[in-house]
């Protein structure tokens, strides 16, 4: 009791912290704290799946990506901090705050006990999915369909992304290119953990069928890992109008896509697998999302092209 | 049996502790950066070690007790490395990566 | 003697007053580090939290017998590093943006 109280207390100060930041590379400093803290939480509530998910990506990934953002608007940072909200506009901020969470804490404090749940019907279908992980069950086989369309989301964030390059480095390198002394300290540690994080990506989407785990968890760790040798400098990242990098980016959404049709032959309806095959299914869809979703993500965080492709 | 087992769970957990508070004490006292970022690394990778030891008294099975030392090996071996990188940064007149 | 369940509970709320010392030990380095003036402390954050929480990790896993959490500490280890490692790229191109 007193552990949850003192981590909420601690989870609540880091983001107040990082809410008063000064500038904004210390506020991404706070929200990967504040992340990482948040997957104790998760833990204690005996949700590991979300915590893998909230370490991955939530701190992680999405850490990385709001340190190249603040990176890039490091130059309007005094012009920007000179402009001050009226105070008008922060008293009706301020009000609209405490209302959404006054609405929130209510919500929560009147839910019906016990609350109504499906989980006695998720739990009771598992057998027919030939799956042994519950929360793998509900994203690749009962909500297959939402899983699918984050693949495409993700897929159209990246299109977005790749817009906002200049004319002249249309289809060029992302991001700038990484130099890195080959005797210095940062190869070593990518030398180091990316042949580990690798093993470890391929392990944790390994074992999300049976238990926690699984392929957005297992893609992430694998993005962080090629997102570090880029960094480290020892692979440049590629041109994004390489056709084999488009078609990796592609397959994971269309074979999943692909699968969801041949449902209708196979067992009725868009997703369903036959369930002598669902498990065959499953894994089918998993490997090539997989794979799909790490390179989107490092893209993500590499940014839009930068340099032109020489020719 | 079990209860000496626990009893060393108790001991090497609660000495694994100590080193955690010993290593903040020198997060709060040290004078720079530098000496701030070794008490961080040594201590905190010590004190998880003997945590880790002190676990592996509890875990059922060879297979969990491995996965906890590649815990710790992994935490010793990314902690000691990228604590370099960060003293690259870190003293005076830090030279970029 | 005490019973082996009642020992086991004994055990399990010893790891979880354990987990809570050093999470004691992380918002206490958490202040000194995030105040600290300068970017360089508060790169070494995503350090301690990795080191500090992968320790709450196991031990909050045990305490609680959620083996998964092992798992949640390996992901831990490897993103802490890649983060920190972000980090450095970062404040040191801020630097050179600044020279």
């Amino acid at each position: 009791m007193a552990f949850d109280i003192g981590l909420a207390v601690l989870v609540l100060g880091v983001a107040i912290w990082t809410i008063t930041a000064r500038d904004t590379f210390a506020a991404v400093i706070g929200f990967v704290t504040f992340g990482l803290l948040l997957a104790l939480v998760w833990v204690r509530l005996a949700a590991p799946d979300v915590a893998l998910t909230e370490v991955a990506i939530g701190s992680g990934v999405t850490g990385g990506l709001l340190l190249g953002a603040s990176i890039r608007l490091r130059r309007t940072e005094t012009p920007a901090a000179r402009e001050k909200p009226g105070a008008t506009l922060r008293l009706a901020a301020a009000v609209l705050c405490t209302l959404v969470s006054a609405g929130l804490a209510t919500t929560v404090l009147l839910l019906p006990e016990p609350a109504p749940t499906l989980a006695p019907q998720a739990a009771a279908n598992i057998p027919a999915t030939g799956l042994g992980n519950p929360v793998t069950a509900v994203l690749m086989a009962y909500r297959a369909i939402d899983t699918l369309l984050e693949t495409v989301v993700l897929l159209l964030a990246l299109i977005g992304m790749w817009s906002l390059a200049p004319d002249r480095v249309w289809g060029g390198f992302p991001g700038p290119r990484h130099h890195s002394d080959p005797e210095g300290v940062l190869t070593f540690v990518a030398q180091l953990l990316v042949p580990v994080g690798i093993l470890v990506g391929i392990h944790i989407f390994w074992i999300g069928s049976v238990a926690p785990g699984g392929e957005f968890q297992g893609a992430t760790i694998l993005a962080a890992m090629w997102i570090l040798a880029m960094m480290a400098g020892l692979v440049d990242a590629p041109p994004v109008s390489r056709r084999w990098l488009r078609l990796l980016l592609v397959a994971g959404p269309a074979v999943f896509f692909a699968i969801g049709l041949s449902g209708f032959a196979m067992a009725g309806a868009f997703l369903a697998y036959p369930a002598a095959y669902a498990k065959l299914l499953i894994v089918a869809i998993e490997v090539p999302v997989t794979l799909s979703i790490a390179a989107t993500l490092a893209l993500l965080v590499t940014g839009p092209p930068e340099r032109a492709r020489q020719r | 049996m079990s209860l000496a087992l626990d009893a060393l769970t108790v001991l090497a957990v609660s000495a694994g502790a100590f080193f955690f508070l010993a290593g903040t004490v020198g997060l709060l006292r040290f004078p720079d950066a530098l000496s701030r970022l070794h008490t961080l690394t040594k201590a905190d990778n010590l004190g998880l070690g003997l945590i880790v030891f002190g676990l592996l008294f509890q875990v059922e099975g060879p297979f969990a007790a491995l996965k906890l030392i590649a815990v710790w090996l992994l935490t010793l071996l990314a902690g000691a490395t990228v604590a370099q990188l960060i003293a690259h940064t870190a003293r005076p007149g830090g030279s970029p990566v | 003697m005490l019973e082996s369940s009642q020992r086991r509970a004994a055990v399990a709320d010893f790891l979880l007053a354990a987990a809570g010392v050093v999470l004691a030990t992380v918002a206490v380095g958490l202040v000194r580090i995030l105040w600290g003036p300068g970017d360089d402390d508060r790169i070494m954050a995503a350090q301690l939290l990795g080191t500090s929480g992968i320790a709450v990790l196991l031990l909050l896993g045990q305490a609680m017998s959620v083996p998964a959490a092992v798992d949640v500490a390996l992901i831990l280890a490897l993103l802490a590093a890649f983060v920190t490692v972000a980090f450095v790229k970062g404040a040191a191109r801020s630097e050179a943006d600044r020279a």
